[in-house]
């Protein structure tokens, strides 16, 4: 199977979308499951990036990206009609879907792309969907559009207030909290971002689900790379979510292990670009 | 035991061998039984302990027929009752003897598919050898003849000869089987039901093929190289291969049936699911399951820091739970990935290591430390959540339990500190959960092993099970065996 690219589009400065050729998985896939990607299959990363969208019709899945590392790097210098050597899924348990009543989404930064498609199911299954997207400035701002259309309220907040209110996206989720207590929040962003959306309506109890971005390898099951202490019982993000209670997560050590690697991954990285740089000069 | 280049082995085998080749025919069993044991071959532990280079070289010419000369050619073959796969063991071996090694090939062949694998990673002493007469008349399981070894001999002649021949296929029947996983289990499956002329496709989760074999047995005890020989075969038999394809995801049993039009299929997942030991710590950073460090380091080729983009985590001091052959295939490879100290912590004495002798022997000689009769009570964390020291409690043994071995009971206010960067739980795996749970027609036991009959077949009708996903962790040949036993089935199954 090709997985050919058939879509490309930059939608922020370290932020592109695109369309890749997986008919099964389009076929399959539902709100909250991902893939493994790969780009190369002698030395490349298994990543997981979730499906942001599908086109039965067409075979494709759409998939938004933020570049953070090599693997990243390289997948956005790819074009239409280049090829990722690995896509493989639908992994994960799909987000629970049903009407809930009143549901407050609330994205940060690139996770609002793996936000949208569960917005989208829980608008069509006649929830009332409140959104809240934030990020840094303006310009990180993804899928706005989008994510305008299928929300009942919507609110964008920035950090420099560059766009809509400036401040944190847990200031209106508590407001909302204490207003018109919601029946269900889900939020999706970055974990630190997640752990104050989580801690912010505990107080009120309101059942608040997130998504782990957990480190992963296989993306089955099988190395346990991706484990999180979630209440006292010890889950795996590929199979076992990724979404969980985010009361329950153990966020200080699921923030910790996302680091895990990181004096490698910058050794590895630092050395290939002094790599690079050798080369340049010859 | 001291180490001995393979040079010297091989003059040795050399003088012994022109000293009995002559008289061969007139050999009596004593006289065979004194022929001196041929060591297996091995680089280094010094130089080795730096690269994946497959540490067992192999048997020379020489070396091989020495060895089959050991053999008595018992009447009743007790050697072959310990085969699960029950290869006609003398047979091979007299042909080896005589230097007929085509000969030995087509023998193995007819009982094993995968010789060169078998012949390197099966428990020989528990299984063939533990029943091998030499090896009882001299009072020491180790002086058995060296049936392993030999197999692997052949194998590997074989394929440097290119003499192997694809099996011939039946007659196209039409019928289409899936074959889920592509460990020994799915391998012997797809080939079995190939040659009978049915239409296999094989699916793999994983971008590479060969299941354990290649994510979890390491290059420098089984090369990758050999398991995509097998592969290769499979592909020239036409068999069709789909990589990257989750059978419970991407599509599950009942939708390979109604959609796609399998009339048979075949689960052989294994297992793969990593078992954590339960205590304080485990989630700290520098915490692996023997899955993720060997899966990095073996199917996703991290040790390759020049090329690979997985990294490895840096290790300087490494503690690598549990006494099986996984701990021993991590501790050898953390060494390997440049740790300056690795100890395996195991509650008894390495005398009860369910381990293979041969590499608890090598992991010794590279200098990897024991710590026995010891268990990890706590794994304690710095400010960063990173591993700084285990606390460890001592054991003794005691009275045996069911299997026989001595229960190791805990000395009580015997804990103390060490410090550790990183840990390797190797415990042991559980089955795995995907097909299983996607499929809740399919019975499976408390441990999520499927349940299967005598032949191999499960509760839902067309659809078999075999190898760890049913056994539990076992062994490749225990699983090829499976295997075997449910192409029989399935072959059958279709012709009604
Ligand atoms: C279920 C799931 C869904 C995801 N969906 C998306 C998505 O839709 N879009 C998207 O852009 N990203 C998503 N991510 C995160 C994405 O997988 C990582 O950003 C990616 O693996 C980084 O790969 P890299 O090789 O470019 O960077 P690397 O070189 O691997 O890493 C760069 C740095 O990021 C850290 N890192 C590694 N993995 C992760 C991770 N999983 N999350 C956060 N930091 C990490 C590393 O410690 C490292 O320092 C998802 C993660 C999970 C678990
Ligand atoms: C580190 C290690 C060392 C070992 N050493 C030895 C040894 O020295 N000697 C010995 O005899 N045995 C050894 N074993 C055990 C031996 O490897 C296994 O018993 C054997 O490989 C089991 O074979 P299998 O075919 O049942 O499954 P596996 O080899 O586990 O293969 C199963 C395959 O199925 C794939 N799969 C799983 N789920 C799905 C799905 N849903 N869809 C598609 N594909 C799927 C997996 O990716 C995998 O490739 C070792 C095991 C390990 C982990
Ligand atoms: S397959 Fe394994 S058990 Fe059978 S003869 Fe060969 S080494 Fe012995
Ligand atoms: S038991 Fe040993 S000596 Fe006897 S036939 Fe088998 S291998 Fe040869
Ligand atoms: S990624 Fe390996 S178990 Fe989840």
């Amino acid at each position: 199977m090709k997985h050919s690219i058939t879509f490309k589009k930059q939608l922020s400065e370290a932020v592109y979308m695109i369309k890749v050729r997986a008919p099964l998985i389009a076929e399959g896939r539902k709100a909250g499951q991902f893939v493994m990607v790969m780009i190369d299959e002698d030395f490349g990363e298994r990543i997981p990036l979730t499906i942001a969208d599908a086109d039965v019709a067409e075979g494709t899945i759409t998939l938004i990206f933020q570049i953070v590392g090599q693997t990243t790097q390289e997948m956005s210098k790819l074009n239409v009609g280049d090829a990722l050597a690995v896509v493989v899924g639908p992994l994960g348990t799909p987000t629970h879907i049903k009407k809930f009543g009143k549901v407050v989404c609330v994205g940060g930064g690139i996770g609002i792309a793996p936000l949208h498609p569960i917005a989208q199911a829980l608008a069509k299954a006649g929830n009332e969907v409140t959104t809240i997207i934030g990020a840094r400035d303006k310009s990180l701002i993804i899928l706005e559009e989008e994510m305008q259309s299928i929300a009942n309220n919507f609110i964008v907040c920035t950090d420099d207030g560059s766009a809509g209110r400036k401040g944190l996206v847990t200031e209106p989720l508590e407001e909302i909290c204490k207003q018109d207590k919601p029946d269900m929040v889900i939020a999706i962003g970055p974990p630190i971002m997640m752990k104050f959306c989580a801690l912010t309506t505990k107080p009120y109890n309101v059942k608040t689900l997130v998504s782990l971005n957990s480190i992963m390898v296989d993306g089955t099951g099988m190395c346990g790379g991706c484990r999180v202490d979630i209440g006292d019982q010890v889950k795996f993000v590929c199979v076992d979510g990724p979404e969980f209670d985010g009361h329950l997560v153990n966020w200080d050590n699921m923030i910790a292990r996302l680091n895990a690697f990181k004096p490698c991954e910058s050794n590895c990285r630092m050395h290939k670009a002094a790599d690079k740089k050798a080369e340049e000069y010859k | 035991m001291s180490y001995i280049c393979p040079q010297d082995l091989n003059v040795k085998a050399k003088e012994v061998f022109a000293d009995l080749n002559n008289k061969q025919d007139s050999l009596k069993a004593k006289e065979r039984m004194q022929i001196p044991l041929q060591e297996m071959p091995v680089l280094e532990p010094k130089q080795r302990g730096t690269n994946q280079e497959e540490v067992a070289i192999g048997f020379t010419k020489e070396q091989a027929m020495v060895e089959a000369m050991r053999c008595i050619q018992c009447k009743n073959k007790p050697c072959i009752k310990g085969c699960p796969v029950g290869l006609k063991i003398p047979d091979f071996i007299c042909k080896i003897a005589e230097g007929d090694f085509q000969a030995a090939a087509d023998i193995i062949q007819q009982d094993s598919l995968l010789p060169a694998i078998c012949g390197r990673v099966c428990p020989q002493e528990n299984q063939c050898q533990l029943y091998c007469t030499v090896g009882k008349s001299l009072k020491d399981i180790d002086k058995a003849v060296g049936i392993g070894r030999l197999e692997r001999f052949v194998a590997d002649w074989q394929r440097k000869n290119k003499t192997a021949v694809i099996p011939t296929i039946a007659k196209e029947t039409g019928k289409k089987i899936a074959v889920i996983g592509s460990g020994p289990a799915g391998l012997v499956v797809s080939a079995d039901c190939r040659r009978a002329g049915h239409d296999v496709t094989l699916f793999e989760a994983f971008h590479k093929l060969g299941g354990v074999m290649r994510y979890g047995i390491p290059e420098f005890r089984l090369p990758n190289d050999i398991v995509d020989y097998e592969i290769a075969n499979l592909d020239k038999m036409g068999v069709k291969i789909v990589k990257n394809f989750v059978v419970g995801k991407t599509r599950t049993i009942e939708q390979l049936k109604s959609i796609d039009g399998f009339d048979a299929i075949f689960i052989g997942t294994g297992a793969g699911l990593p078992i954590f030991m339960g205590i304080e710590g485990e989630n700290l950073i520098g915490v692996f399951a023997a899955n993720e460090y060997l899966t990095r380091a073996n199917l996703m080729r991290a040790y390759d820091t020049e090329h690979a983009d997985t990294p490895m985590f840096k290790s300087k001091k490494v503690a690598v739970l549990g006494g099986g052959n996984v701990a021993m295939d991590a501790s050898r490879m953390a060494l390997r990935l440049g740790a300056e100290e690795v100890n395996v912590i195991y509650r008894r004495t390495i005398a009860e290591m369910p381990a293979r002798k041969e590499e608890v022997a090598h992991a010794q000689e590279e200098g990897v430390n024991f710590l026995e009769l010891q268990n990890v009570k706590r794994i304690l964390g710095d400010k960063d959540s990173k591993v700084r020291a285990l606390e460890i409690v001592c054991y003794e043994l005691g009275e045996p339990d069911n299997s026989g071995r001595r229960r190791p009971v805990e000395i009580k206010n015997s804990e103390f500190e060490i410090e550790m960067d990183t840990v390797i739980v190797a415990i042991g795996n559980g089955s795995n959960p995907l097909v299983t749970q996607t499929t809740p027609k399919l019975k499976t036991d408390k441990r999520g092993n499927v349940i299967v009959d005598e032949a191999g077949a499960t509760s839902i009708e067309g659809v078999f099970a075999g190898g760890d996903i049913v056994l539990g962790a076992a062994t490749v040949i225990l699983a090829m065996g499976e295997g075997r036993k449910a192409a029989k089935a399935i072959n059958k199954y279709l012709k009604n």
